[in-house]
This record gives structure tokens, sequence and C-alpha cells, in this order.
């Protein structure tokens, strides 16, 4: 029995019937069924779903960051101990101006970012360019994000960066982190970039540096597509 | 609660290789350990640990920060602020302590680390020193420390090759290293392919290419105490996880097992110390009070203190008990929280056309690796270059996580059509070389408690007083040079250095080392240290202090080598005359 046989069968399994059963149907979508979602209100839920419809647009080669699933992912992160900032030190006081050097200094959890960033940035939009960000154009958009992301598309409440940058890394997260958390749906990123995931055995290939891997990914249920 | 002959407060490195010790010699001890409990099963096991977001981004294994954090300022006139998320460096929870989550890069110090002051005035004369720079030497010599490096590199199952044996310089070797007594117990891994082209690159330059030190084990591997471990498989998931394979040495791996069903050792953990208790004169540790998982304030009495926590808390807890001076940055005066020191990393990335393939998921902690040693510490001749210390240059896979290690050249945009496309044309044709650069001590960088910020009991967090110097950003010049021209010989499409350049302050945001050092430094007398040659407390002789706090200024290498070899020579002292006689063990 070579490691990798080995080390897969310390998979449950149920984890492993669906990995038969996903290798039956080679690399086919998983049917999606309609999300809904459990921290976002409506709107809010439209406004994140085109912000990652900028970020990683879905036209153009590769999967785009909505088909992936990004937007379940933040969801479900706000719901974890994560998205109510228990991985953060959140004690005050909390200074009004600081070195950017010196880190976060906002009083805000992830949920709170969303909530007060999204409703800032959509006053704003309405206000300086006269429609929700949802309804702007794709170029409008794109115009808001680098604003926010640069400092010069002010906006009340929060530090547009502070809200961008939040947006941004979750956004990477849920495309890249294992499709447990909602995001990177039938593994799409890993395979656009050609990470194996959780194959975590390189055993065969320690003595082939140079070599081209070969495996596609595996997911930490046991799911593998070539 | 019943008196113990010994409390161990942090069950990490040094926490097991002094509870072994005490053990040994048939006392009973009490390990407090504020995270919980921790063992490879089921805590590390494999699918489960492969988990990018959970360990490496979120950080499940290191300490909530919700609870405690540090505060950080730049120059004492500032007011520090609380480094409220990850970035620069992460810490340990739990039994192992970042002992688990650590790469494996076991390193020991150069011969002239250790007498760091002496040998820069012997060899370019006192002024070569700057005004507030306060290097010191330690009062411990390599030779004294040489029998203790190899067994902890035995405990360890560290895979490597040795450039100078017993005296004789040995190929594929550290050519620059102090002498061994012994081969490494293990051989290396073969390089993975970023490492191979590296050490192409680096060997035609003329400098001195060999596998770094790896306690990632290449073999099957039973280490002295009778523990085995198992043979690395490179799975990149090593850097922030818990080893699956038992082939990361982690106390866990390699001591713990052993210490398991002793009668004489309790191991209490969720237990958070908040002092180390003294009697009227101040001289003498009489326990400790830590708060349990009930949140209950508990009072251990005791004999005998090890303050084996990591290298920031050793410091908070003797500055919460006023054990010792606080340091005064005007004066100079007093020695807790004295030569706070860090290091200085740089990155120059190669990224190569589609047909290279660096495959840089597979990858490990330190197997695999290659290093070059010629640049670091006092090996090259300073004179011309105006700057102490320098740098260890690595190359390898510490792991292709996407989400974290995503390397795309600089210019790329951070999101849309035109950065989703760049992760496919670079993930896995990129690779890494990095500099470790040391970091001197100054006057003006220190740790003290904060006065406005507290942890989740209502204690002051520690504070720290940090920023770069003129040495280490001329350090970090001359060493991106030598990193430019070896990434340039391994004829990459692209390359890009990251690196410190004079005007840049500290930045917390982005990871760099979690190397930092002193505090409690060790030192020839009281007036210029925390701590003695054994690591014995010069104020409280029951108090013994270990860990990376004890250095006087850092090294261009990973620490943990160092900080177990001191570890485990005071653990002899300990055996052969402290417990036998206690007391002073250098005189003041």
């Amino acid at each position: 029995m070579d490691r990798r046989r080995f080390l897969l069968g310390t998979v449950p399994v149920a984890a492993a019937a669906s990995m038969a059963s996903a290798a039956a149907v080679s690399g086919s979508a998983t049917p999606q069924t309609t999300y809904t979602p459990s921290y976002f209100t409506a709107a809010e839920w439209t406004f994140l779903k085109a912000a990652i419809a900028r970020l990683i647009p879905s036209d153009g080669e590769g999967p785009g960051g909505n088909e992936a699933g990004v937007p379940e992912f933040i969801d479900r992160q706000m719901e974890l101990p994560y998205g109510h900032g228990s991985y953060w030190y959140l004690k005050g006081p909390f200074a009004d101006d600081s070195p950017p050097t010196l880190g976060y200094q906002l009083r805000f959890t992830p949920r709170d970012i969303y909530r007060v960033g999204i409703k800032s940035v959509n006053d704003e939009c309405l206000k300086e360019l006269g429609k929700a960000f949802t309804d702007l154009g794709a170029e409008q958009q794109n115009h808001v994000l680098r604003g926010l992301e640069a400092g010069t598309f002010k906006v009340a409440e929060i530090p547009g960066g502070a809200f961008f940058d939040q947006l941004l890394t979750n956004t990477r997260e849920g495309y890249f982190a294992d499709p447990q958390y909602g995001g990177n749906r039938d593994m799409v990123a890993w395979r656009w970039i050609g990470f194996p995931g959780a194959r975590a055995d390189f055993t065969d290939w320690i003595d082939q540096a140079g070599k081209r891997y070969p495996f596609g990914p595996v997911s930490i249920s046991g799911r593998s597509l070539p | 609660m019943k008196a113990v002959d010994a409390v161990i407060v942090g069950y990490g490195w040094t926490g097991a290789i002094l509870a072994k010790t005490l053990t040994d010699h048939g006392l009973s001890v009490v390990a407090l350990e504020r995270g919980p409990a921790r063992d490879t099963s089921p805590d590390f096991e494999f699918p489960r640990i492969a988990d990018e977001l959970k360990h490496a981004v979120r950080g499940d294994l290191w300490q909530p920060l919700v609870n405690e954090t540090v505060t950080i300022r730049h120059r004492a006139a500032d007011t520090a602020l609380p480094y409220r998320r990850y970035g620069s460096f992460v810490l340990g929870n739990g039994v192992g302590g970042a002992g688990v989550h650590w790469n494996g890069q076991l390193w020991r110090a150069s011969p002239e680390d250790l007498r760091l002051r002496s040998r820069i005035e012997e060899r370019y004369g006192k002024s070569f020193i700057p005004k507030d720079m306060t290097i010191q030497d330690y009062p411990v010599s390599f030779e004294e420390l040489e029998p203790h490096f190899d067994h902890f590199e035995k405990v360890c199952g560290v895979s490597g090759k040795a450039g100078v044996l017993r005296g004789a310089k040995q190929a594929g070797g550290n050519p620059f290293e102090g002498s061994r007594s012994d081969e490494f117990p293990t051989p290396p891994l073969a390089a993975v392919y970023g490492a191979e082209l590296f050490a192409r690159s680096a060997a035609a330059l003329g400098h001195h290419v060999f596998p770094v030190p790896a306690a990632n084990s290449s073999i099957a591997y039973t280490n002295p105490y009778g523990v085995r471990m198992g043979p690395c498989n490179l799975c990149g998931f090593c850097e922030r996880f818990g080893c699956f394979l038992y082939s990361k040495a982690a106390p866990q791996t390699t001591i713990l097992p052993i210490l398991a069903n002793r009668p004489n050792l309790e191991v209490r953990t969720k237990a958070y110390v908040t002092k180390i208790l003294t009697d009227s004169t101040g001289k003498r540790a009489t326990g400790v009070v830590y708060i349990d998982a009930k949140g209950e304030e508990i009072e251990q009495p005791t004999d005998l203190v090890v303050l084996s926590a990591f290298q920031l808390h050793n410091v908070r807890l003797l500055l919460l008990s006023k054990i010792g001076q606080p340091y005064h940055p005007e004066t100079g005066q007093g020695v807790v929280g004295k030569n706070y020191a860090y290091q200085m990393c740089s990155e120059t990335a190669a990224y190569f056309d589609e047909d290279v393939q660096i495959n840089p998921f597979i990858g490990a902690g330190a197997a695999g690796m290659r290093v070059i040693d010629d640049f670091n510490s006092d090996h090259f001749d300073h004179t011309t270059h105006g700057f102490v210390g320098g740098a260890s240059i690595i190359a390898g896979a510490t792991g292709g996580r996407p989400i974290d290690q995503m390397m795309l050249p600089p210019g790329t945009p951070r999101w849309g059509q035109a950065w989703k496309s760049a992760t496919r044309k670079h993930y896995r044709h990129s690779a890494p070389v990095n500099s470790l650069g040391s970091v001197m001590s100054y006057r003006d960088s220190y740790l003290s408690l904060d006065p406005t910020y507290k942890d989740a009991h209502g204690f002051p967090l520690l504070r720290l007083t940090f920023d770069w110097h003129d040495n280490e950003y001329k350090m970090t010049a001359f060493i991106g040079q030598q990193m430019d021209a070896i990434v340039r010989g391994m004829k990459p499409a692209k390359q890009a250095t990251l690196m410190m350049k004079p005007g840049m302050s500290y930045d917390t945001r982005i990871y760099q080392s979690t190397h930092t050092t002193g505090g409690a430094i060790m030192g020839s007398n009281p007036a210029d240290s925390v701590i003695n040659k054994y690591s014995q407390s010069w104020d409280v002789s029951n108090l013994f202090v270990y860990g990376a706090s004890a250095f006087p200024q850092n090294i261009g290498y990973n620490p943990t080598g160092l900080l177990a070899g001191l570890a485990y020579y005071s653990a002899a002292k300990l055996r052969d005359t402290y417990l036998k006689n206690p007391g002073s063990l250098v005189d003041a």
C-alpha cells in the first residue's frame, strides 16, 4: 500500500464514498442550489455579489468569484467566531489617527465592517454618482473600488480602505480555501492555478524536482478531481 | 494547593526539556500551560489539518489575541497601540507552544555569535560598534553548549549534513559552523526544485551551499528517549500546522510521550499564570498564581519556578511579578525588558516561464531547502561594509498555500481579471529566496508594561518599543545585493526584491519573523543582565528563565536550536549541582 492510499484510507467512509462519486462524474460541477444568506440583508447580498464580480470577474478566462461561491463563504464566515471579532483584540481606547504600520485600529468586528461599509459606500455612490453601487455600470463600480482601495473615494463611518481590505481579503480566502467553507466550489480555484489541495503527500515526487506535478486536487472531504 | 517541588510555566520546548530533567530526578512537578492540551492525534490528524484557512490564516493553533496581545510603538515618545490582528509575528498557545507550528529550521549559533561584542571589538576596533548599540557577549561559550546542541539535534531527528566534524571540514556542509562532535542524526532530504536552482546558482558564484538543518526527520528514526519519528513527505502543511506524520520535531513527537505517565508530573492546561510570588525579602520565589479554566485564581506553592513561556510572556511575567529592576531607556539602568530585538528579513522572488515547474506545494518547513551562511554572523570581513551582523540566505518551499503564499510580480493588480490571470501564470512557476537577518540590540529598543491596555483579566499588556536602525538597513542592502546576484543566476523571466530601506518603519501588518528576542537577557553580572549562564535569575535564585528572552541580541538564524541548547546546558547544571545544593550558581 503506498502512502497516498494509506493516507486516504484514513478518510471517513462517507467522505470516501463522495470521493468515489466525484470521480464518477469526473469533474462536472455540483448542481448549484440557491444559497440564502444568513447574516447579510437582501440589499447587502446584492452589493456583495456585485463587488465580488468586479474583484474576481466571471468573464475572461478562469472561474469568477461568484461562480466559486465566494459570497456564500463570506456570509458563513460572518456567523462564525471570526465574523464576531473573536480573533481580534477589540478593547479600547481606539486611536483616531495612527500610523498605518501599527495595523488595524478600528473598533469594528468583520460583521460591523460589512454592515457599516456597505451602507457607507452605497450612500456615497448615491450622493456622488446618483445610483446605488449595484446599479452602476462595471466601469463605474471599478472606479469606486479603486477609489476605496487608494483612499480617494471617501465614505462616512469607516475608512474606505479598511472596508476594501476586508472585502478583498475575504474574497481571496473564499476563492482559495477548502470547499467545506462554501467557496472554491468544486475546487475551481485550485484547478485554475494547479494547487493539489489537501493531497499532502509528495513522497513519490521528492526525487522528481522540476517535473510537472500531474495530479488534480483533493478536498478535505476526500473528493478528488483530475 | 499542595506544594510541589517545581512549577513549570509554559509547556512548550523548554518546559518539556525541564520537565524531563526534573522528573527524572524524582521531583514532583506541575506544568502550567495557558492553552489547551494538544497531541498529534486528534489535533493534527490528516486530512483536517490540511486546512490553510483554519490554521495558516485564522491561526487556530495560535494565541487568541482577543484575550491578550501586546502593544507596539516605534519610539518611546509615541503612544503604543495594540497588535489587534496577527501580522508581523505569530504566538504559540497550548501544549507544545510554538514548537507545534514552527518550521523546524534548527540552527546552532555560530561560535562568534556568543561573544559578539568581544569579537567585533577585536577584529574591527571598539569604534566599529555604534554608541547606541547595546550588544553583549553571552556568558557561555560554543564549546560549553556543543554537547547540548548535539543532544537536542538527536532528540529532534534533525536531517542535515555536518560542515565541520571534530575539527575537520566536510564537503556539502556548512564550513562556517562551529565544530560538531557528531554528524546529524538523519541525512538531508533532496532539494525541492526552487532550492536546486538556487543551489546551482549560489555554488557557481563561489558560495557554500548546504541543506538547511531540518527538524523534519528524513527517515524512520528513534530518538535517544526511544520516541519514534516518521519520514517527512514534503506535504506542504508544515509551517503554521501541526505535523500529522510524526516527522516534524515538536515536544509532542520527541519528549512528551515519555513524560505522559510519570506519576510525579501533572500538566494543568488552560492555566493562565499572572504572577510569580516571592517572599518578604524578594529574593526567593514561593509559588505562582494562575487563573484556571473556570476563572478561579489559584495559588500553587513551590520551591523552584521554571519560567519557560514564550519570550514576550517571560518578560511580561517578570514585570508583573516585580522581579528584577525594569529597564529605563533614558538612564540605561535596569535590566528587565532590556535589549529587545527582532530579525530583518527580505525576499528576492524568481518568476519563471510556465515551462519551469517549481511545484511550490511540495515542501516542508525546513526539509528540502538549501541555504548559504557566507554572509551571516562574522563569517565575512565587515571592515568596508560598516555594519555588524548578517543573514542566512535560504531557498525552498515552506508550502504553496494559495491564500497566503501566492507569489505575483510587483505591479500585478491586486484584483480583477489581470489578477486572476496572473495567479494561473505564476502560481506553479515562482520561487522565493529569503534572508533571515540578525538585528542588534539598542538602547531605545525595549519591553515594558503598557499603561493603558489590559488583557481579559485586567492585567497590563506588554509594550514593545522598537524600530529599525541604520546598521540593519545597511545589512539588508548588502544581503539584497547577494540575493539579487544569486537569483539572476537562476535565470528567471523576472525577479523582484522586497526589503526594508532607510525611512521605512517596522510594519506590524506584514509577517516577517516570530523570532522576537531579549528582555530577560543572559550575562556575566546582574548590572547588565537578568539571568546568569545557567539561566538562573540573579535576583531570585530559585527562578530559572528559558527561551529567546535570554538572547542579548538576535542572530541570523532561527532561535530554537540555541534556546534549547541553553536549556539543556542549564538542566545539566540543575541536575548535577543545584538540586543537591540549591542556591546561586554564579557569584554576583
